[in-house]
């Protein structure tokens, strides 16, 4: 008797403990939504201001904290930065924006500018007062939809054609005659000739894909509203040729940029696409490397996309917050700024002839810089063109195109033409 | 413990039952013991409860809630998303890469399957005779179980490169062609199957190996004693009793299998073009994978997966009750 009493005291007293267990976790989380909205506005009158940002690679104790903690102390508040990786970044800004808890600025990849905008999260920069006259057109171009800019471009960075210096001279290839599409082939002919590997780019089926085909699409003439014109083609046919012959491994199909890079650096290839933030590491390589502009089909530089990230200021509820985001984003877009950020990441050109041209006086003597200024003054939007919002699914297809012709599960031609398709259905 | 406050009727009602139940004579007392027993049984199961509702229940309804309007990102952000009916659906089923993604999903599930089974239980029955270090070897077969899945993904990748991939070295050093296992449209899946199958084999080991040590040993004497060999005893004895077993790591392993992703992303990203592009793929790329989500078509090609989910579960529910009203 007394035995089984007990058991159903104890029963009942922890199903009561259980109960009162989850009561309580209900009531934290609750106290959580409330507290932290609390804290939002409590500390619009100073206090801290949250970051966002996709370079993850910049820890607490970085220089880039540093630079954005001392523009947070110039407004007198401060920063509470963290920092997601790029696809994460999109992500959890719409996230946030649904939740009503977006970050007070973010620093986002240009492309994805226009999505944001789109949503109606984001201020415009005119409604922020900022004057963005003195930004290259180019550059600034990927933030804007129907008219307004939504961001300033804090950088920039775009494509360029590495080569191993070591290998050209074995093969006897003289960089400065790689002009057009011919003369490359030629060259990459020649190289392999000789016993080396041609070229490496990134044909992976994600936007890094399209962002390295981008510049012989365009440097064919060929426009993202049209994929299956027969510049495009052209153009494609260019990638699958060098397959096709052996001037470019297999492996391109799903090489990502980081990937190009690995392989390029083995010094067995000639040639590689990449990108403004590889020029450390290139200048680290146990070869000598060059860039020589991504030519157009025709002769001339091929209009690479430009990369970079533009700092926006998501719509806040209490609007009081926004003078100081103000100054937080003015403290990263003057011209000394924009110096500053780009001596910070190495060789993050500035987006105002100003400040490109301060840095190349600050780092006078210093000859690899010239040539990637000269690429993001020559470089195009992704997203300009009014493309805006349809530019990722016109992207999307377009890589898919590149992978089935470069795989060889389509011709180039009946590639790109299911390609435009898609993208025509995609868009309407 | 006691220190949390209780204020909860529960158990006032419980201290009412404790009260009267030393006075209550038995019929009474059992009644009244059931229903503060159920009482617990509430208190117990709420948390139970509460848990499978949130984590279970609301993702489920926000699923299909997806899934029946058009979320673009517009409509995510400000909540307005305009109701389609079934129109996704119709959109997914009418897509070019339903029938690849579909048939893809089909060989890759019942290739995986089938080789992961066949091999676990060969390495099963084998590590039933323990010898010498068999304690260490079957330890060492469970490597593929603890390895980051982005680990194990990374090194088949590189395995399977095709200008550098140890696999094409060996091929090429025998005379053979090089194969472009991750880029080419014929083989890609194949790869990713390959890799899929390495990574399920420790856990139809494990099931099936635990599974043998159930099977009484007296059975095998006395099938040796009546002159049946290894072959015989495998199809006579270890196979037919172990089907119970069998059926559920099969059963478990299609369920698992079919909502893969990882492996196959990490891999070729579904490529090239749709080549290994499964129905989980497709969801995971539809809805993460490019610079726009698009959460909707996303949310019904999920949808359609937990429906063919389902269906094996209820296979399997229906077996294991045959399985009980047998035996």
């Amino acid at each position: 008797m007394q035995h089984t009493r007990r058991k159903h005291t104890t029963l009942a007293a922890s199903a009561a403990l259980a109960v009162a267990g989850v009561s309580v976790l209900g009531a934290c989380s609750s106290d959580d939504g409330s507290g932290s909205s609390d804290g939002a506005s409590g500390d619009a009158a100073g206090g801290t201001y949250t970051w966002w940002d996709p370079y993850p690679q910049h820890d607490g104790s970085s220089d880039w904290e540093a630079r954005v903690q001392a523009c947070g102390e110039d407004a007198g508040v401060t920063i509470e930065r963290t920092a997601y990786d790029t696809t994460a970044l999109t992500n959890q800004a719409l996230l946030s924006a649904q939740e009503g808890t977006s970050p007070d600025v973010i620093l986002i990849d240009n492309p994805a500018v226009s999505t944001l905008a789109d949503t109606g999260m984001l201020t415009t920069v005119e409604e922020f007062g900022l004057d963005t006259s003195a930004i290259d057109q180019n550059l600034l171009d990927a933030g804007v939809v129907d008219g307004s800019a939504y961001g300033i471009p804090i950088g920039a960075n775009t494509l360029s054609l590495y080569y191993n210096a070591d290998v050209l001279s074995d093969a006897g290839v003289d960089p400065a005659s790689i002009t057009d599409w011919d003369s490359l082939t030629a060259a990459l002919e020649q190289v392999t000739g000789a016993g080396h590997k041609g070229i490496t780019f990134a044909g992976i089926g994600t936007e890094e894909g399209s962002f390295q085909f981008l510049p012989w699409f365009w440097g064919a003439g060929a426009d993202l509203t049209d994929l299956s014109s027969p510049e495009a083609v052209e153009a494609l046919e260019l990638w699958t040729t060098w397959l096709d012959e052996g001037y470019a491994p297999n492996t391109v199909i799903n090489n990502s940029q980081n990937t190009v890079w690995e392989e390029f650096l083995t010094g067995d290839f000639a040639f590689a696409e990449n990108g403004t933030w590889q020029v450390n590491s290139a200048a680290e390589a146990e070869f000598e490397t060059g860039i020589v502009q991504l030519p157009g089909k025709d002769g001339g530089v091929a209009p690479a996309p430009t990369g970079g990230e533009f700092i926006v200021a998501p719509v806040q509820e209490d609007t009081a917050r926004y003078d100081v985001t103000n100054q937080i984003v003015e403290c990263m877009t003057t011209p000394e700024g924009f110096v500053e950020t780009a001596n910070t990441f190495a060789y993050y050109i500035p987006p105002t002839s100003e400040g490109q041209e301060a840095l190349l006086t600050e780092s006078a003597g210093d000859p690899d810089l010239t040539p990637w200024v000269e690429a993001v003054q020559n470089a195009k939007g992704r997203t300009s063109d009014g493309l805006g919002t349809d530019y990722p699914l016109i992207s999307e297809a377009l890589w898919t195109a590149v992978q089935n012709a470069l795989s060889g599960a389509a011709t180039p031609a009946e590639a790109l033409e299911t390609a435009q398709s898609e993208a025509e259905s995609a868009t309407s | 413990m006691t220190s949390i406050p209780a204020d909860v009727g529960s158990r006032d009602g419980s201290r009412g039952a404790e009260g009267t139940t030393p006075a209550a004579p038995p019929a009474r007392r059992r009644r009244r013991t059931l229903s503060s027993s159920q009482w617990a049984a509430v208190g117990f199961a709420a948390p139970l409860l509460v848990y499978l509702v949130l984590f279970y229940a609301y993702p489920l309804w926000r699923n299909i809630d997806l899934s029946v309007h058009d979320y673009t990102i517009r409509a995510f952000v400000q909540g307005d998303a305009e109701f389609v009916g079934l129109q996704n659906y119709v959109e997914v089923f009418g897509s070019s890469t339903f029938p690849t993604a579909l048939w893809n999903t089909f060989v890759f599930t019942f290739g995986s399957i089938a080789f992961q089974f066949t091999i676990g239980l060969a390495l099963a029955v084998f590590f039933r005779s323990s010898f010498r270090l068999s304690n260490t070897l079957r330890a060492m077969f469970l490597v593929p179980w603890l390895l980051p899945l982005i680990v194990s993904a990374s090194t088949w990748a590189w395995m399977l490169n095709s200008e550098n991939g140890i696999v094409n070295s060996v091929i090429t050093a025998f005379g053979g062609e090089q194969i472009n296992w991750l880029t080419s449209p014929d083989t890609a899946l194949i790869s990713v199957t390959i890799a899929n199958i390495w990574l399920g084999i420790p856990f139809n080991l494990v099931i099936l190996y635990s599974g043998l040590q159930n099977i009484p040993g007296e059975v095998y004497e006395a099938a040796s004693l009546d002159g049946a060999g290894a072959w015989r005893q495998f199809w006579s004895i270890t196979f037919p009793l172990l089907r119970p077993v069998s059926a559920i790591t099969i059963l478990l392993g299609l369920i698992y299998t079919l909502k893969v992703v990882d492996v196959i992303w990490v891999m070729t990203t579904g490529g090239p073009g749709d080549a290994s592009t499964t129905l989980a793929i497709w969801s995971y790329r539809e809805a993460f994978g490019t610079g726009q989500p698009d959460f909707s078509p996303a949310a019904a090609v999920g949808n359609l997966l937990i429906v063919i989910a389902l269906v094996f579960g209820f296979l399997h529910l229906r077996l294991q009750n045959r399985q009980e009203a047998t035996s």
